[in-house]
């Protein structure tokens, strides 16, 4: 392979620095101490420990966060069986549909405090928390609220019935939205949850427990507990929890399956993914370029359906990679609460490490690598976007889940050789199409391997929708119909 | 410069458009937050490209006189102000304007070839173009024959434009579209495509006179065409939207687009223009509104 040597630059000029345009912090209401919310109330862990929450783009702490214990967790799950033996689980459907109503309302009402929030403490830009982590999250309530008192119609002759306690284990890279993603099905189903979130980002799921508070839903149907990868261990171990739903890496999600294995729990998983976004030359190529965009770089790349892996046919590949270059020059790097932002910090230390691991390892192997030549705050963690072109299907960067904004470009030229290119790889959780041609939808998209598959657009959700995996990017469906039927059995 | 002489595309076969795609494209413009100095210099740059704009058949010399005189002093209580970058009239005014704005860098522009519809014989348009250049317009605002086009005859729309360049002698041709007639992206993206290829200097969304005028998709589409045109060539294509422009905050997105889509070169009056001209008064109260902190009212700024 050719050694390492910068590409053309971009063709055009741009100018990629507005006045800071900040959102202002002070709308949101952030406590310094939170506890663990157990039976609708906070109290502390008997764990007596305390973790802190950082911005990661400043480096600086936000909150103290209660650790919770294996005794917290007891807790936790005997006050959510209790709910469910109690009130909830007998609650006629409809009674249940407005409290899931009332959520929804409320995450609308407060909408900024929960973006403002969500960004200081993930770092993802303000306009994708504003514009669609939280109105999608409302949505997500308001959709298995209507669903509620109608499973009869859903599942017909089936006669479903909640699970019973369900323990909720949810990742950083979207937190209030996954939140909403569990709740809102399992509320919806007559089930009482348990749900943790990520340890780097447990803000939002904490406020959503003071909104659950005043929305006077019933002590113990949501349990919302703190702490890391031990945290989350003592919840798939607890002996009285009837299913688990896991959202995250796909190395978690297999030791999950294994601890879970041999029990009667119930479980989902929606692990990694290494997405094809597959470009024919009948695209329409400048919308195909701004998808490529929108699949990589959205969120920082930390989206587990990112389109990661770009397949671009021969005969338009110096196009497609002349307008992504000055596209990705256009991009700006910098602080998430500024609206102006299109690529916020890095949520960690750790993943920003691992994605210089991997930007190391590509140029190692060999690929050509490209990056914005934006300047990055100098405080917080943060990485320009970046891609590699001249990557092999043997390419760690292409087989590997990177999990941040960098991509790997590769050219085909027929049909059958990209699906099969596109398919050579453990995950399948999404994949992109783009051509104008309706037939060759059909044709590919029904032969890639991959639970969601987007034509001539990427990176779209709906509550509507079912999403999930195949291969070791997991197994059930959230969202959807299919997402009630995760929480349910049938008599 | 005539017709770019390097090898034609085929223009049945020019690049397709997803409707989507570009309307949340255009849209992604719009959630930029444009404050403080860079909301100033853009109000101001704003102003700078305005094509001031009186086409209609009661007007007077008085009037285009007095539009003349706003093009040059819009807002003499605010110090420092730009002029606007042309006045645009009928080619039986372009003489008169001229006469009034000697003496500034303020071009006249003169709408021609059987302006709004061109609906006419091609000798005519070619001799109304002679004319207007005669009267000395700078810079010539033609319409293509949609009706021709609608019906694939490409080859006579792109002859057309190519004929009334050479017309244009050392005047700048803007091509107008008239997008409201050709309804899809598609449409304007091989509107675009034709008319560069034929030698335009701008290309232009509509006459004004017909619904819908510029939006920011359609503007999108034809930046996109004239980055590619460029990218292809190396020679540069300017942009005008003209009409239904009227509000500061949608020009400063129309700017926020130009900067996004062809980078900075583009930012200034030799390449792109508004047509438009309730415009001017909404980016004056904008810019008093910055300045003194209080919006004033409309009585504040002169009609024209």
């Amino acid at each position: 392979m050719a050694k390492s040597t910068k590409l053309t630059q971009p063709a055009l000029q741009f100018k990629t620095t507005y006045a800071p345009a900040p959102e202002s912090v002070s709308a949101a209401n952030i406590k310094v101490q939170y506890d663990l919310f157990i039976n609708g109330k906070f109290e502390k862990p008997l764990s007596k420990k305390y973790f802190d929450t950082i911005n990661p783009a400043t480096e600086q702490k936000i909150a103290l966060v209660a650790e919770a214990g294996d005794a917290d967790v007891d807790k936790a799950v005997k006050a959510a069986r209790s709910a469910y033996n109690g009130h909830w689980g007998k609650m006629p459907p409809k009674e249940r549909a407005k409290y899931i109503y009332r959520i929804a309302r409320m995450v609308q009402e407060r909408a900024r405090e929960f973006a403002i929030i969500e960004s200081l403490d993930g770092g993802k830009p303000i306009r994708e928390s504003r514009d669609i982590d939280v109105p999608l999250a409302a949505n997500h309530f308001f959709y298995y609220a209507g669903w509620a008192d109608k499973l009869n119609y859903a599942f017909p002759n089936r006669k479903p019935f909640p699970l019973g306690v369900a323990g909720q284990i949810i990742p950083w890279n979207f937190p209030l939205l996954m939140a909403a993603w569990k709740i809102a099905p399992a509320l919806a189903c007559g089930n009482t949850v348990v749900l943790k979130p990520a340890e780097t980002t447990p803000l939002t799921a904490l406020k959503l427990a003071e909104l659950l508070q005043d929305c006077d839903l019933p002590p113990g149907v949501v349990n919302i507990i703190t702490g890391a990868g031990k945290t989350g261990a003592a919840i798939v171990n607890h002996p009285d929890i009837n299913k688990i739903a896991f959202t995250g890496s796909t190395e978690v999600g297999k030791i999950i399956q294994l601890a879970t294995a041999a029990s009667s729990k119930k479980l989902t998983l929606e692990l990694g993914g290494k997405a094809a976004n597959i470009i024919f030359e009948d695209a329409p190529i400048d919308q195909a370029v701004e998808g490529i965009i929108n699949g990589i770089y959205f969120n920082q790349g930390h989206v587990c359906c990112a389109g990661s892996r770009l397949f671009v046919q021969e005969s338009i590949y110096k196009e497609v990679l002349q307008k992504l270059k000055d596209r990705i020059a256009t991009l700006i790097v910098g602080n998430p609460l500024d609206k102006n932002t299109d690529i916020g910090a890095i949520n960690s230390k750790q993943q920003l490490q691992t994605i210089q691991k991997y930007i190391a390892i590509g140029k190692k192997e060999g690929a050509e690598m490209f990056e914005s030549t934006c300047n990055l705050p100098g405080k917080g963690y943060f990485c320009r976007p970046t891609l590699f072109t001249n990557v092999a299907q043997s390419s760690r960067i292409a087989q590997e889940e990177i999990f941040g904004p960098v991509l790997a470009i590769q050219t085909f030229r027929t049909d059958d050789e990209v699906i099969e290119k596109a398919n050579n790889t453990p995950f399948g959780l999404s994949a992109g199409v783009w051509t104008n041609k309706g037939s060759r939808i059909f044709n590919i998209t029904t032969r890639l391997r991959a639970g969601v598959i987007w034509a001539n657009t990427y990176n779209k959700f709906d509550p509507v929708s079912p999403f999930g995996g195949y291969k070791e990017s997991g197994f059930g469906r959230e969202g959807g119909l299919h997402g009630l039927s995760a929480y349910l059995k049938y008599e | 410069m005539s017709a770019v002489t390097a090898i034609l595309p085929n223009f049945r076969n020019t690049p397709q458009i997803d409707h989507v795609g570009v309307e949340e494209r255009a849209a992604r413009f719009t959630k930029r937050s444009i404050k403080a100095e860079t909301k100033v210099n853009g109000l101001k740059l704003a102003l700078n490209m305005i094509d001031l704009t009186t086409l209609e058949g009661k007007d007077t010399d008085g009037k285009v006189r007095q539009l003349c005189y706003k093009a040059m002093h819009l807002h003499d209580a605010y110090p420092g102000l730009p002029t606007v970058a042309a006045i645009c009239v009928y080619p039986s005014m372009v003489a008169v304007a001229k006469k009034a704005l000697n003496g500034s860098n303020v071009k006249v522009a003169a709408v021609a070839t059987a302006f709004p519809s061109g609906q006419s014989s091609r000798d005519i348009k070619i001799s109304e173009t002679k004319f207007a250049v005669q009267e000395g317009a700078d810079e010539i605002d033609m319409v293509i024959s949609r009706g021709k086009f609608l019906q694939g005859e490409y080859n006579y729309v792109f002859d057309e434009i190519a004929a009334i360049k050479e017309a244009c002698g050392n005047a700048r041709l803007k091509v107008i579209l008239e997008t409201g007639e050709l309804v899809t992206y598609d449409n304007v993206r091989r509107a675009s495509e034709i008319a560069m290829y034929a030698g335009a200097d701008f290309i232009k969304t509509s006459t004004g006179k017909i619904q819908p005028a510029a939006t920011m998709p359609v503007t999108l589409v034809m930046l996109e065409a004239i980055r590619d045109f460029y990218y292809r060539t190396g020679k540069k294509i300017a942009m005008k939207p003209a009409g239904g422009i009227s509000k500061a905050k949608a020009a400063l997105h129309y700017l926020v687009m130009v900067q996004e889509t062809l980078g900075i070169d583009w930012l200034n009056n030799q390449w792109f223009r508004f047509g438009a001209s309730s415009l001017a008064n909404d980016v004056l109260m904008q810019l008093e509104k910055e300045r003194t902190g209080v919006y004033q009212s409309a009585n504040y700024f002169s009609i024209d």
